[in-house]
């Protein structure tokens, strides 16, 4: 039996390593492509679309490559796909960040700013970029098996998810107002933190991918 | 307000070895930084900061194998700074498996390198630090300058407009150290911290002077810090991260 692989989308842009390198940790039994090759990707298992930095350069970048194209034929192929922070924003279908920017539009919904003047409840400001570990709430999707609700996972973003469809969305956070950690829809789920930074939560969410079968 | 008020523990490393020792409870450890790095990561600390010292270029290498295996095997936020200078070096910190780099001295030199880094990288990978020094004489208004080569050489630029221009210019977040306070064990220069803070949008990391866990809490509610760093009072196992974070949740500080 060959083992499974897994391509994590290597599309230069900063530190990918970190990624596989939670997954290969996770799962040593599994073979972890950090990947530039249209092959590799359509032939993995699984998908692990990351990303960081800022949406125009990335949606740039994954345009010249023609990864978006080569994205949504893996989520059409029914293959488990995880986009992680710009990852999951760039699977959206728009972005305020660098002037407003179209997306790969895999998943309704918008990308928002949170604003010069953020607060919380209690009216103090709210420092941009949301840079640290805070609460999730989950709805229990089988990417959140062995993780209770409210554990922390660690965020860094400036823009967040205003999703369009509340049913996809799996997990909320909330930083000023609440918003999408996570969406959801059939094999692809996506979320705002990252979990290859969020210690035993983060590994356990990882686990669980790779054990998904992409059924919801 | 549920985001966790953060502590970052540090490491100076001076050709792959963190200077000074570092001695947990019961355990004396030689100086491996991945070992300490290990340990600190299961001891719940919320990020590590990594800051080579090392001046050589043989050390430099040492330095992102360091940076490798650190991130190889430890699964929270990774910062490393001293000799960031050119976008070449944060691209090979963040390849080697950082996930910021701290710039200092190069921003004063050039700060137009922030700019072109927080563009070229995103502003979330780039932190600027600021050493800082009380410049007022006794009874005027509180001021403080820029310093770099380890608080030596005086710059004559404002602290606080420093802080708001490297934002401007794309810095993600701020670690701010009060060089009157650094080594002291007499707890942040709490004013500074304040004013920093408020001034700036970012995140601000007070550093410089804790010697207690009452100075972690005061960093955070006087001083308005976002995040707490230190080293002596872990690395010498005078207290530990948990002790850490007991004492500031008690005090109705939200940690992790």
């Amino acid at each position: 039996m060959t083992s499974q692989t897994l391509a994590v989308i290597d599309y230069g842009m900063g530190n990918l390593h970190s990624v596989a390198s939670a997954l290969s940790h996770v799962a040593p039994e599994i073979e972890v492509q950090v990947t530039s090759e249209p092959e590799v990707i359509a032939r993995a298992d699984r998908v692990v679309f990351p990303g960081v930095g800022a949406i125009g350069e990335c949606m740039k970048a994954v345009r010249k490559l023609g990864f978006d194209h080569l994205l949504r034929q893996q989520v059409a192929a029914g293959k488990p796909v995880l986009g992680v922070c710009v990852g999951m924003q760039a699977l959206l279908q728009r972005s305020e960040e660098s002037a407003g920017v179209d997306c790969i539009g895999q998943l309704p919904g918008q990308v928002r700013f949170f604003g010069r003047s953020l607060t919380d409840t209690a009216g103090r400001a709210l420092k941009v970029p949301h840079m640290g570990w805070n609460k999730v709430r989950h709805n229990g999707h089988p990417l959140w098996a062995g993780i209770e609700q409210d554990t922390r996972f660690y965020f860094v973003h400036s823009y967040y998810v205003d999703a369009a469809e509340p049913e996809q969305v799996a997990a909320t956070c909330d930083y000023g107002h609440t918003f999408a950690a996570a969406l959801q829809r059939n094999n692809l789920f996506a979320v705002q933190f990252h979990p290859e930074k969020s210690h035993t939560a983060g590994l356990q969410l990882l686990r669980n991918f790779v054990a998904w079968n992409g059924q919801a | 307000m549920a985001l966790a008020k953060r502590i970052i523990p540090c490491l100076d490393v001076d050709n792959g070895r963190v200077v000074k020792g570092v001695n947990f409870v019961d355990i004396r450890d030689a100086g491996d930084p991945v070992e300490i790095a290990k340990r600190y990561d299961t001891a719940g600390a919320d990020e590590i900061t990594f800051l080579d010292i090392t001046a050589s270029h043989e050390g430099r290498d040492t330095t992102v194998h360091m940076v490798e295996k650190i991130a190889a095997e430890v699964f929270i936020p990774l910062t490393v700074g001293g000799g960031i200078r050119k976008v070449e070096d944060i691209r090979t910190m963040l390849n080697a498996g950082a996930d910021k780099v701290g710039i200092n001295s190069a921003a004063v030199s050039n700060p137009d390198f922030v700019k072109a880094a927080a563009d070229r990288f995103g502003s979330q990978c780039i932190v600027v630090a600021i050493d800082a020094k009380q410049v007022n004489t006794p009874g005027e208004t509180p001021r403080w300058e820029i310093f770099t080569h380890g608080g030596r050489k005086g710059t004559g630029i404002d602290a606080i407009d420093w802080a708001k221009r490297m934002t401007e210019y794309g810095a993600g977040e701020i670690l701010l150290t009060s060089m009157d306070r650094d080594g002291t064990k007499n707890g942040f220069d709490l004013a500074l911290t304040r004013a920093i803070s408020d001034a700036v949008s970012v995140p601000v990391i007070a550093s410089g002077g804790v010697g207690n866990l009452q100075h972690l809490v005061d960093g955070i509610t006087e001083g308005g810090a976002d995040a707490v760093l230190a080293a002596s009072i872990f690395h010498f196992g005078e207290y530990t991260i948990p002790q850490a974070k007991a004492y500031m949740r008690e005090r109705g500080i939200e940690v992790r």
